[in-house]
């Protein structure tokens, strides 16, 4: 018996009125109930994007953000989380046609990405502390280091999930399940690049003399 | 409209792509969209070629736009009925995160406004 559900089996014919068509399939379900956590989490974010806003221009006779920000690391940062999302839609593609291998390559370009992003922004972390800029200097560093700092969280419990990801494929395959965590993750990916398309307007590029 | 009509194969809303095919053209496309977006945002923050003010508004009307690259070519929200649902709790987020932004912004520039200037406040608890 073939226990490998083919994702394009699951879909609904289209002949029938959506009323009539009985429970959605559980791919739908679980995507749709992942969408409502996603939501909340980047109302997590709304509230700390609001803080900034708030608190950006109180550097307490420290310094500001333009003479901390450096644009050119900012654009490299983005370029690898943008790169990351979409080698982590070319994963979802490789699963589609299940295959593991092709999977496994992708999954670790997405991870690579993923680990440069967060190298990058811990250094500019580090740098900024060390230049006496740490997040106890005013409320504007504060609100900064909280804010970028959750973004850098999530990014690393991403690539922790994506690993655990690699090892369940690894260990019992392409099952249903295996396949909804994988959407889950996907969809959990690229709404970190959305949150990071604000932080860089609003804080990087935001940052006004 | 007449439900036996037969709908085309392309006939499709953006991000409603079934086969592997339309899905990697929906990838791709959407990786050069988001690229040249946020080239035009870094360019246009440094850029002498705008009018200085304005910059913020082209800032925020480039950033919204990649949003929505983002939400139909990567999360492939589309106006097909499997994603009705997700559309409207999106809305509903967009909604949230305009009160809680905005609102936030609006009700600190109104305290900063009415609250007395420090200086003037400190003479205040000095001369008690």
């Amino acid at each position: 018996m073939n226990t490998f559900v083919d994702v394009a089996s699951e879909e609904m014919p289209s002949g029938i009125p959506l009323s009539e068509r009985g429970p959605a399939p559980r791919r739908v379900v679980a995507g749709f109930g992942f969408w409502l956590f996603l939501l909340s989490d980047i109302i997590i974010f709304s509230a700390l994007f609001a803080a900034y806003a708030v608190l950006s221009g109180e550097t307490n006779g420290g310094p500001s953000g333009i003479e901390l920000f450096d644009k050119r690391h900012v654009l490299f940062e983005t370029a690898c989380l943008l790169a990351s999302s979409f080698t982590c839609g070319m994963m979802m593609l490789a699963m589609e046609r299940r295959s593991a291998p092709m999977t496994y390559f992708w999954s670790l370009l997405t991870a690579a990405l993923g680990v440069r992003f967060l190298w990058l922004e811990i250094t500019e972390f580090a740098d900024m502390v060390h230049r006496g800029a740490g997040p106890a200097r005013s409320a504007f560093l504060s609100s900064f280091f909280t804010l970028v700092g959750t973004h850098g969280a999530h990014v690393t419990i991403g690539i922790a999930w994506l690993m655990i990801m690699m090892l369940q494929v690894a260990t019992i395959g392409f099952r249903p399940m295996v396949i909804r965590r994988l959407l889950c993750f996907s969809l959990f990916w690229h709404a970190l690049d959305i949150v990071w398309i604000g932080v860089f307007t609003v804080v990087y590029l935001g940052a006004r003399p | 409209m007449n439900a036996d009509v037969p709908v085309a194969e392309t006939d499709r809303a953006p991000g409603s792509h079934r086969s592997s095919r339309d899905r990697l053209r929906s990838y791709i496309l959407g990786l050069g969209l988001a690229v040249v977006l946020t080239a035009a945002s870094f360019a246009a923050s440094s850029s002498s070629f705008v009018w200085g003010p304005s910059i913020p508004v082209l800032l925020a009307v480039l950033a919204i736009a990649q949003m929505g690259v983002h939400l139909v070519f990567f999360l492939h929200i589309s106006t097909a009925p499997d994603s009705t649902n997700n559309i409207l709790s999106l809305a509903f987020g967009i909604f949230v995160v305009a009160l809680v932004i905005f609102g936030s912004m609006i009700i600190m520039a109104n305290l900063n406004h009415n609250m007395m200037p420090m200086d003037q406040l400190m003479d205040i608890h000095t001369q008690r």
